[in-house]
């Protein structure tokens, strides 16, 4: 998104000079470290050379891309050294991938949003371009002949049949400086011209997670350590510790001692460590330890407390925060021959990432290591630092592999008790969250509440529309540094209403984000693989359908019409060119591949959807169309097949895209129709496998999915057709058996319920 | 004392007879192939085989595999080139790859019991193993290249 981006050094390093030189044993390419470094195009850098690195050449060849970004299944290591690699003109044998850890050289690193490729695209192809620029040089010069005879080719630069290979150019030394308006105007290679980008790679982070051999956080050791499982307060805020007793613990082998943190950062109130010599004996022992907990306010809330607030945040005309606000919404209204209105809700869900959060904490040297996989480096270290009372000079994150993110790990608040109590502790600590641990500390995705309203003219033509929306919004309790500015001075969490602000030419129209402050103190709501739009989707798409079923208009003819590409849904360079007109042809494309209006089995039915995607800044045009069966019996609803179509822009390695939306429209099934808990008074119901149901084998449709071959600037793909599928879904099942659910997740029960109140 | 094998070579612990036998492959033998995920014998994160036959082992008392072979994902193949590996790789299965020893541990199982399996013997089979990426589709084509392969093998022994 561009309220981050503008907040990231992807842009504020291409303002900077690049700089090539001697390092090490090979040669760096990067920017400069700082903004007084910006010389000239001739001026040597050796002598002050400390450019913030993005990758190097030794004198072997071989090439080491620095990746900031975290590898939590999405191969993002593979897909930017791709990006790289082509416009570098390397063999791509020679591509090596570094997984740094956390300095300020990097600049914010974070790892969420879809936006790995869409921020690192247009970096990553400016400096491999002006690597290629400086090597053909300095190549060129080497076989005594003109630049403009020589070009580069498989870590080569090559003239006629001679060539010179990238390791001896570097073995000779190479300098080069490019000011920032040399590397703003790179000549960036044509789509045509590019070698690796849209070819399909083995993804190097693959081999290692079919042996056993990959390195999570969980499997992280040092010399000496002691393992340490919390004792989980009564409610995520507030909580105090009164008193502890360990006496049945201490009968437990291995077991040291209990401690309750105190946390300066105020991350985890209420905590309790157990220390043991073993994982094992600190499972048993925080079973044996007894906390007397005075509770925060959060224990007196439950489920229906957050959908009640934010219902009655609706009813109230004033709050909020208005993100589109078109005069005459009323007056269309007030003159409307028909409107209609409708309300969404979903249910609290989890993100039950299969790694259980952990983190090895230890000070080293006078440094503090924080050993623990993470999406958000750039967030928690301010907070690790106030908790220890350390500058973030001192705090480094050694990086980890991911056992799944979906955005569990932006959140870093489990760093925090480890680091804590290897302070207090003054010995390295492993803290591991049993599973019902972890759901008990997740911050889970809030419960939502929606209600939207549409105006028809007289002609039947939409005149109007309405959207508020109340959720627990992540960004205003972990990062209010990145909320966004709405209308009339207001901020609002983007990430928590994106989706409502959607393409649709509706005439005049009006989003409303409502901050539920009852769920933002009971809990700590978090960031899940799509965040907002995976209900703000399910309440514009599920309305979309009910509005054109209402205007007696077939759901797509519904939908295209306002996909017009006018006004404020034109597009624009470089992220969103041509609009809505792409989402128009993402969902024709979608239900011409489906046979849109032909006929199906009784009690079967198609349901389509489109979405953007994650954000106007960067839309993935998406469609889908779910084919369901309802069992009129028992209100099963099984998902045959999902049909989706994706127009993301330049596709880098076509096979991880696949994969990426393989595995997020499963995501959309998962959460329409297995998931989904309850907070009751201060605690999620569901704390493990047991009650708790994600998406298995069996349950498994076909998928057909196809990408739009484009060669536009690459977006994003990690959570995209997430947001579509379950709108897709709600969509068929009213054209199956014609009962509409308005609520996620469906449940059998919901579909009894309905099927017995339509007879 | 307690002793058993674990990928062909002889070990003894003297953990308590309860402890998982999840615990002592990963931190007593430091083999951290093996992933913890549920603790209650629901995810598959954590399968081994005991005696040749899928175990969950987060919910198995370590005494209970006295004397008995234990294989994990790093005894599968001496080289990391079983089948199925093989297969993972082609095919590009694993995302975050935490579930995929497990994976690979219950489908080396499946092959014993099903040289030719359906996507209904799969779907049997491999219910009890969560991938929280959602890697299933590629998991199903990757059981079924490798039971191709196994077959192939068989056909040409």
């Amino acid at each position: 998104m561009a309220r981050l981006q503008d907040r990231t050094d992807a842009l504020v390093l291409s303002r900077r000079s690049f700089l090539i030189g001697v390092a090490g044993t090979g040669v760096a390419f990067g920017f400069a470290a700082g903004e007084g470094l910006a010389a000239t195009s001739s001026a040597p850098v050796t002598s002050r050379f400390d450019p913030t690195i993005w990758y190097s050449v030794d004198r072997d060849g071989v090439v080491t891309v620095n990746i900031i970004r975290a590898e939590m299944g999405q191969h993002i290591g593979t897909a930017l050294a791709r990006v790289l690699a082509d416009e570098l003109e390397t063999d791509w044998n020679k591509i090596r991938i570094d997984a740094v850890d956390t300095d300020p050289k990097w600049g914010l690193m974070v790892t969420g949003g879809s936006w790995s490729v869409w921020q690192t695209f247009p970096v990553f192809s400016q400096a491999g371009a002006a690597g290629r620029i400086a090597l053909v040089e300095a190549g060129a010069k080497l076989l005594g002949v003109p630049v403009d005879r020589c070009q580069a080719r498989n870590s080569a630069v090559v003239t006629g049949d001679r060539s010179i290979a990238y390791a001896e150019i570097v073995s000779r030394g190479l300098t080069r400086t490019f000011t920032a308006d040399e590397l703003a105007q790179m000549p960036i290679k044509a789509a045509s011209e590019r070698r690796l980008i849209g070819r399909n790679v083995a993804a190097m982070d693959i081999p290692a997670k079919t042996n056993g051999t990959t390195r999570y956080g969980i499997d992280a050791t040092v010399e000496g350590m002691v393992y340490a499982r919390p004792k989980i307060p009564p409610t995520r805020n507030g909580a105090k510790v009164r008193s502890i007793d360990d006496s049945a613990a201490r009968k437990v082998k291995g077991y040291i001692s209990s401690l309750a943190l105190e946390d300066p950062s105020n991350t985890v109130p209420g905590w309790v460590m157990v220390f043991a010599s073993s994982y094992p004996a600190a499972i048993r022992a925080a079973d044996l330890v007894k906390v007397d907990w005075i509770a925060g306010d959060g224990a007196k809330i439950s489920e229906q407390d957050v959908l009640d607030h934010g219902k009655a945040q609706i009813a109230d005309p004033n709050g909020g925060v208005l993100l589109v606000d078109d005069s005459g919404l009323e007056p269309a209204f007030r003159g409307a021959s028909s409107t209609l209105e409708r309300t969404y809700t979903t249910s609290s869900v989890l993100h039950y990432q299969l790694e259980p959060v952990n983190a090895l904490a230890f000070e080293k040297d006078g440094i503090f290591e924080i050993h623990t996989g993470n999406q958000w480096q750039s967030l928690i270290l301010p907070v690790l630092a106030k908790a220890l009372g350390l500058p973030q000079e001192q705090i480094v994150m050694r990086t980890y592999a991911l056992g799944g993110g979906f955005g569990r790990r932006l959140n870093g608040d489990y760093a925090v008790p480890a680091a804590l109590a290897a302070k207090a502790l003054g010995k390295p600590v492993k803290m591991v969250l049993t599973r019902p641990d972890d759901t008990r500390f997740d911050s889970f995705r809030s419960p939502s509440i929606q209600t939207l309203r549409m105006a028809f003219d007289g002609s039947g033509k939409v005149a109007a529309m309405d959207h508020h929306a109340s959720a627990g919004w992540p960004t205003i309790v972990m990062a209010p540094g990145f909320m966004a500015k709405g209308l009339y001075g207001k901020t609002y969490d983007p990430f928590a209403i994106a989706g409502a602000d959607h393409w649709y030419s509706v005439g005049a129209q009006r989003v409303r984000a409502l901050s539920n402050d009852v769920a933002n103190t009971a809990f700590r709501p978090g960031w899940l693989r799509s965040v907002g739009p995976g209900w703000t989707n399910w309440a514009v798409e599920s309305f979309m359908d009910e509005a054109a079923h209402m205007a007696g208009v077939d759901p797509v003819v519904f939908r295209i019409r306002m996909l017009d590409g006018k006004g404020r849904n034109a597009g624009s360079a470089p992220s969103s060119v041509h609009g809505a007109k792409r989402q128009a042809a993402v969902l024709q494309r979608a239900a011409q591949k489906v046979g849109w209006g032909t006929a199906v089995p009784k009690d079967a039915g198609l349901g389509i959807a489109t979405t953007f995607g994650q954000e106007r800044d960067m839309p993935t045009w998406t469609a889908c169309v779910a084919r369901v069966r309802v069992n009129r019996s028992n209100g099963v609803v099984t998902v045959e097949k999902l049909t989706l179509v994706l127009d993301a822009g330049t596709i880098v390695d076509p096979d991880g895209a696949l994969a990426q939306v393989e595995g997020a429209s499963l995501w959309g099934i998962s959460m329409a129709l297995h998931e989904g808990t309850e907070f009751i008074k201060g605690q999620v119901k569901d704390v493990n496998l047991d009650t708790y149901t994600p998406m298995r084998i069996g349950d498994v449709p076909e998928l057909d999915i196809e990408f739009m071959d484009s060669s536009e600037a690459p977006v994003g793909l990690g959570e995209p057709a997430t947001t579509v599928v379950a709108p897709a879904i709600g969509n068929a099942i009213f054209a199956a058996v014609g009962v509409r659910l308005r609520h996620l997740p469906i449940r059998p029960n919901a579909v009894l319920k309905a099927l017995t109140q339509k007879s | 004392m307690i002793t058993f094998r674990i990928n062909g070579r002889a070990v003894e612990t003297d953990v308590d007879n309860d402890t998982p036998l999840l615990w002592v492959i990963r931190d007593n033998l430091g083999l951290t192939g093996t992933k913890f995920g549920c603790g209650i014998g629901m995810c598959g994160a954590c399968t081994v085989h005991v005696g040749g036959r899928p175990t969950r082992s987060c919910i198995t008392p370590v005494s209970s595999v006295t004397d008995a072979d234990v294989t994990t994902i790093e005894g599968l193949d001496p080289e990391g080139q079983h089948p199925l590996q093989k297969a993972w790789v082609d095919l590009q299965v694993p995302q975050c790859g935490y579930c995929q020893s497990g994976q690979i541990m219950q489908a080396a199982a499946l092959l014993k019991d099903f040289a030719h399996p359906s996507d209904q013997d799969i779907d049997a089979v491999m219910t009890g193993n969560l991938c929280r990426c959602m890697t299933y589709v590629r998991i199903r084509k990757a059981i079924k290249k490798a039971a191709a392969e196994l077959r192939k093998d068989a056909a040409n022994g």
